[in-house]
This record gives C-alpha cells, sequence and structure tokens, in this order.
C-alpha cells in the first residue's frame, strides 16, 4: 500500500451557553463534571462587574494623565473568570500575560497591585506571600516557558498542581510558544495552554498573522490535546479548563485550548482601533458581549434583576474608586530604590553607585581618594 | 520547598599549586565532581541540557551523573535553547535549583531574550519577589577549528546587563571552586568554560572548596607590568610572564577568576605598584571586558601610569576557519610578550 493515511484530525468547538442566555440541555446533564452551579455563575458575574468597572476607571485614569498604559480586558472577561476559577487557588499555578485580570485577582492578586503596576510601578508585581502568580509578563510569549518549567518542576516534585499560562493569537507566532510546547509536551507535564484569541494582535488581523484554520490545531503537531471554546462562554471556558486540569491531574498532560473572543477595547491606551478595524465588525462582536448572556441566563433563573444590577454596580463603583484612591496616593519610589532588588544582595559597587549623586564614574573617582564636587576641580585636590 | 542548608563559602581555601603536585583531576572533572557534590547536598538541584543525560554530555563534562542522579535531575533535551532557559526560570520560579548547560555559548544566541531579557530582571521586575537562582554553563570561546557561528566569546556582550554575574575560569582548581559558589548562589550565573581546557590536568584538592566571586587571584608576582586576564587566556598570560623573567621583566599576573563582579581594586592596586598594564581578552576588542578594565584603571589609577594601558584581545574579525588563521587571531604568548615590552618601551 503506496499511500496510507498517517493522521488525521479534528478541532471540536465547545459552546455550552448560547448569545441568548440559553444552557445547552444536552452538555449540562446532572452528573456532568465542570458545570457552573448557579451560585457560582452569580459570584462570577459580580466579578466580571468588578473588572469591567475598572477597565473603564483605568481607561479614564490613563485619559486624564493619571495612570500609564493600560490594556483593556473588556469583552474577555469570561475567558479569565471562567479559567481561573477552574483553577485550585493556592494550589495550582496563574502564569499570565496581562489580559488576565480576574483570573490573577481570583489567586490572590490585589487590584492595587495590578493597577500599581500599570500606573508605572514594579512594586505591583510584587504579590502577598503564598500567591502562586507570576509576574504580568509584557514581552510576548516569554512566560510559556515559565510556565512550562514550573511544571515541570512540579512534576519533578511529584506535588499534585496544574499550571496554565495565558497568551493571545498574536504570541503564537513567536518562537517560544513552539518551544514551550515542544517542551511541555515531550516532558508530559501538567500545564494548560490559554489562548485568548481575540482576533486581533494590535492592528494585525489574525488572518494576517497566520495561515492556518485555527490556533487549536497548532497544539495537535505537538501532541497536546486541544479545545477550540467560545471564549465568550462563561460555562465552555470553564469546563475545558475543568478537564484539562484533571487531565493533566491524571498524567494526561498538557491541553491547548483556543477561546474565540474579540478585544472590544483598544489593544492598550497607546492604541486607538478605529483607525484599523471596521466598526461593524466591532459592533457585531458586542451582541457576543460574555456579560450580555451570563446575565440573561441568571435572570432566566430569576437570580438577577435591574435592581440588583444598580446595587452591584454601585457596589463595584465604589470598590474600584477605593483602590484607585489607594494606588494614587502609593508613596512614589525614592530615588535609592533603583537599586533594590538587582541581586539577592547588593554588590558593594552597586551600594556605592547609590549611595552616590555622582555618575558611576564620578563615584569611584571620588572612591578612589578624590574629592567630591566637579570632576575638574576634584582632579586638581588629588 | 525547604531551604537547605547553606555551606560556608567563607571557609579558608585550601593552597593551590599549579606545578603538577597533588590530585590531579581534568577540567572537566573538576566541573562533574562541583555539580555532584552540590547534588548530593541538596535535592533541588538539577542538570538539563543537550545530551546531558544518556550520551554522558557532548564533552562527557556529566559522566556517570545520569547512573547516580537518575534521568529527574540529570535531563535531556531537545534542541531548543531558547526553550530549556525558560524553563530553568520557571523550574527556580518553583523553587528548584537549575544548572542549564549550553553545548557552546555560541548557541545562547538564540535564547537571548529568556538570558538577557527575562533572568537578570526578574528578581528586579517583580519588586524583590521571583528570584533567579540558576547556573548557565558550557564552552565559549575558539574551540579549534569550529568556524565562527560555534566561537563565540559572548562575555563581553553579556556582562553588559546588570543582575548577571559571570564567572570564567582558567584552570581545573578555579573550575571546581567557581562553579560550586555559582551553584549555591541565589543569583544568575553565568560560568564559562573552553573546550580547548577540558582535558587541562592541574590540582584539585579532595577537601571541599568554595571560590569567592569579584575577587582576583595573583598568579604571579612582579612590579615591572600588571599583567590582567580571565579564562584560557590567563595561561598564555604565565606562558609569557615565564619567557619575560628570563629577560628580567617581571610581571604582576591577575587571574580575574569573575568579570562581574569585576575585582577593580586588585588591579589599580597593582598598577599603583607596576604603572603599566596589559589586559589579554579573548573577546573581540570593542567594548570588550579589556576596555572595561582599561576604563576603570583610568578612573582608579590615571596618575600611576606610566605608559598608556595596552589590550591584547581577538583581532576584529569574525573567527577564522582555517588552522593557523585562528590561531593568529586569538591573543597568544607572542602577542603578550609583545605588548608588554611595548608597554616597557623595550621592543
Amino acid at each position: 500500500m503506496p499511500i496510507r493515511t498517517a493522521y488525521t484530525a479534528k478541532i471540536e468547538y465547545l459552546q455550552i451557553l448560547d448569545e441568548e442566555g440559553k444552557l445547552d440541555a444536552s452538555l449540562t446533564a446532572p452528573g456532568t463534571p465542570g458545570i457552573l452551579t448557579d451560585q457560582q455563575v452569580l459570584h462570577l458575574y459580580q466579578r466580571m462587574i468588578e473588572c469591567r468597572q475598572l477597565d473603564e476607571i483605568a481607561f479614564k485614569l490613563q485619559r486624564s494623565g493619571r495612570m500609564h498604559t493600560y490594556p483593556q480586558n473588556k469583552g474577555q472577561e469570561a475567558c479569565a473568570l471562567g479559567s481561573g476559577f477552574a483553577m485550585r487557588a493556592g494550589v495550582d499555578w496563574i502564569v499570565p500575560c496581562y489580559r488576565e485580570n480576574a483570573a490573577m485577582f481570583m489567586h490572590g492578586v490585589p487590584m492595587a497591585s495590578v493597577l500599581l503596576y500599570w500606573s508605572g510601578d514594579e512594586r505591583g508585581n510584587h504579590f502577598p506571600p503564598g500567591v502562586q502568580v507570576t509576574p504580568i509578563a509584557v514581552p510576548i510569549g516569554t512566560q510559556m516557558l515559565h510556565a512550562t518549567g514550573i511544571a515541570w518542576a512540579a512534576k519533578m516534585r511529584r506535588e499534585d498542581r496544574v499550571v496554565i499560562t495565558y497568551f493571545g493569537d498574536g504570541a503564537t507566532s513567536e518562537g517560544d510558544f513552539h518551544e514551550a510546547m515542544n517542551f511541555a509536551t515531550v516532558f508530559n507535564v501538567p500545564c494548560i495552554f490559554f489562548c485568548q484569541n481575540n482576533q486581533w494582535a494590535i492592528s494585525v488581523p489574525r488572518e494576517s498573522q497566520m495561515a492556518s484554520e485555527t490556533i487549536a490545531q497548532k497544539g495537535l503537531a505537538y501532541g497536546a490535546q486541544v479545545q477550540q471554546v467560545d471564549g465568550n462562554d462563561l460555562f465552555a471556558v470553564y469546563k475545558a479548563v475543568y478537564d484539562a486540569r484533571e487531565r493533566a491531574r491524571a498524567g494526561g498532560g498538557v491541553t491547548l485550548i483556543e477561546c474565540i473572543t474579540y478585544r472590544l477595547a483598544d489593544h492598550t491606551t497607546a492604541d486607538d482601533a478605529r483607525r484599523y478595524r471596521d466598526q461593524n465588525e466591532v459592533e457585531a462582536w458586542r451582541s457576543k458581549d460574555p456579560m450580555i448572556r451570563v446575565r440573561l441566563y441568571l435572570e432566566s433563573k430569576g437570580l438577577w434583576d435591574a435592581g440588583k444590577q444598580k446595587a452591584e454596580q454601585e457596589r463595584a463603583e465604589v470598590m474600584v474608586k477605593e483602590v484607585v484612591d489607594k494606588v494614587l496616593n502609593w508613596p512614589a519610589p525614592k530615588r535609592e530604590e533603583m537599586f533594590d532588588h538587582l541581586y539577592a544582595e547588593m554588590p558593594a559597587l552597586l551600594r556605592q553607585q547609590r549611595d552616590s549623586w555622582a555618575t558611576h564614574s564620578l563615584g569611584m573617582g571620588r572612591e578612589a581618594g578624590l574629592q567630591s564636587g566637579s570632576a575638574a576641580g576634584s582632579h586638581q585636590h588629588a | 520547598m525547604p531551604t537547605m542548608q547553606r555551606p560556608d563559602l567563607a571557609k579558608h581555601l585550601p593552597s593551590f599549586t599549579p606545578t603538577g603536585e597533588g590530585r590531579q583531576l581534568q577540567f572537566r572533572e573538576a566541573l562533574r565532581e562541583a555539580m555532584s557534590e552540590e547534588m548530593r547536598r541538596d535535592d533541588r538541584i538539577f542538570l538539563m541540557g543537550e545530551e546531558v543525560a544518556y550520551y554522558n554530555g557532548a564533552y562527557k563534562i556529566s559522566q556517570g551523573m545520569l547512573d547516580e542522579f537518575g534521568p529527574r535531575r540529570i535531563i535531556d533535551t531537545p534542541i531548543s535553547e531558547n526553550g530549556f532557559a525558560g524553563l530553568a526560570v520557571g523550574a527556580a520560579m518553583y523553587g528548584l535549583r537549575p544548572i542549564i548547560e549550553f553545548m557552546s555559548w555560541s548557541f545562547s544566541l538564540v535564547a537571548a531574550d529568556q538570558l538577557l531579557n527575562n533572568v537578570p530582571k526578574m528578581l528586579y521586575m517583580s519588586g524583590g519577589q521571583w528570584g533567579c537562582p540558576v547556573v548557565f554553563r558550557g564552552n565559549n570561546g575558539a574551540g579549534g577549528q569550529l568556524g565562527s557561528t560555534h566561537s563565540w566569546t559572548v562575555e563581553a556582550m553579556y556582562a553588559n546587563v546588570p543582575g548577571l554575574k559571570i564567572a570564567i575560569p582558567s584552570n581545573p582548581y578555579d573550575a571546581k571552586g567557581l562553579l560550586k559558589t555559582a551553584i549555591v548562589d541565589d543569583d544568575p550565573v553565568f560560568f564559562m568554560e573552553s573546550e580547548r581546557m577540558l582535558s587541562d590536568k592541574g590540582h584539585v584538592p579532595a577537601e571541599e572548596y568554595y571560590i569567592p566571586f569579584g575577587k582576583a587571584h595573583l598568579r604571579r608576582q612582579g612590579s615591572d607590568v600588571t599583567l590582567v586576564s580571565f579564562g584560557r587566556p590567563v595561561n598564555f598570560c604565565i606562558e609569557a610572564a615565564g619567557e619575560l623573567a628570563k629577560e628580567g621583566i617581571e610581571a604582576d599576573m591577575l587571574d580575574m577568576r569573575t568579570v562581574r563582579p569585576l575585582d577593580i581594586q586588585s588591579i589599580a592596586e597593582s598598577v599603583k605598584k607596576t604603572g603599566r598594564i596589559v589586559v589579554v581578552d579573548q573577546c573581540w576588542p570593542f567594548a570588550s571586558i579589556a576596555s572595561e578594565v582599561v576604563t576603570q584603571v583610568c578612573e582608579k589609577a590615571f596618575d600611576y601610569l606610566d605608559h598608556q594601558p595596552i589590550r591584547v584581545n581577538t583581532e576584529d574579525v569574525p573567527t577564522p576557519y582555517a588552522k593557523g588563521l585562528e590561531a593568529e587571531y586569538l591573543p597568544h604568548k607572542g602577542k603578550i610578550v609583545r605588548a608588554v615590552k611595548a608597554s616597557l618601551h623595550r621592543l
């Protein structure tokens, strides 16, 4: 037989909660693992309102010059919430990039930390003890390798932990994605690669970024389990990550999850997407907003109404305002703090540099026995 | 994860005998012994790299380590330097202590984003939360007709980046003592070996020792000129100093052992005594470690100089493939002798 089929594959797309807020009965039959309860949905919807509120305020702060660049999460909240909720806080690891605030909050990162970081302060990346969330990673794709290393370490230590790492559609063009997927599958580590395919890598649309039909299929090339998911469907995202987590715990290794979603806002506050995106496209995705369908679902269950929405919105506004006030009043770092945390123990030369107000070389000169003051002046004393 | 007891780094160093006495080990054996001793002490340490396990290392540095430590701690990787460099960062975040072997530092260039953009900054960018105690080690410099792409000398480029430590041993004694210090260090250490030295034999005491970073080793004493080098060219300096002594020229020969931190204090003190300095460095001359040494000597001991500082670097061309050209491209005894004589106006 000269020709045989060496490999065939299919990519499954999962949607559980549709745009009208209706749950698929066949996928949610009693006893199905990984299906959110109504109380959980209620809890997550409240977090969604908070995150959306944070986005709105951070955007306004940036526009009024009180916040550095900020990447809005708007439209992608189901991705962060569904996935973050499926991971075990304090047990599993979250390895983020920068558009999954809700997952970080759920795993113990204070909202103030994230806001502090985006206001241009690295102290915002220092999380409370015990929080297993790595720093916000702004180079594209590097964190996927760190996630693989963390998962490998957990496996090596025989500890029951799973790692999830976040990235966008654009990051799959980086070598780091491919090297991380290859390592993770070859070493069969408990790691979930969670791609938020929001269709746009800043101004580059998905079809200019890659020629493949899906991102999920890239995982097949590495021998990973793959799943394409409606990323605006809280139920589907939770279910996919829950299943991937359980599979990883059982030794089933790596899953690549591609969430089909949409960046309703600009890439960051430094961007204006109106210049390159068709507004009709944006409008079409607005109707698929993850919040709308969760609200419809809760309303259909009698768990939500306009009054509750108003009250919850007000609560979120107060809560975010408190965080904003705290961050805006955060004492600015002192000059000498620039030298902290470069080495585990500060080297003598760096200490000397820190303690000198002169330039590095002038500092050295003074140390060599010259008088302080201008270079020319001090030289005469030498 | 438990924190292991730190060994006493301040312990007295056993004496260094370069003359072939005492227990003799190859450079590669000294490296292996350093890794194995530390791995026995601390089960968080693992060795990862291309061919390190079943093949016993491309240069047999890890010979036998798979048998002793097993496949969970001696790990072969896909050919993916950026991959295992990044993986080490993650493993370190988890609390492990990775040793990463690059078959050659030339191949580390594809891992530059992890090595330079993540490793040295992780602690800094996380406000002090996530350190990166990883040792990256491997062959550095021209290995003997490997061609330009495989003959990189990376220390000058990498040393420009704050947050790193760079150790470059010149002999088996230093290889062991510096590598042990590198492994227990809480910061990332780039450790640079040379395949041209791996079979070199030297005295490695049986007792355990750690060589401190940032302290140069005065290999020879003299008052006519200061010779500064690190890594393989130290051996050329020793040869050159021997030849110069026959003509009555006595050199202070400083083996820097680490270039970051750089023991500029010892260099400056020596220059204050000799008034002349020749720096020998197997990197290209432009913005090299030698350039940095000369700059700092000018800052610290300018008024003591009786001759302008002289650098002996490689020629400013890619490493030639041809045998004779490669030899002439590198610093060697003849060039060093000439440079010293020039500094003494005795050419």
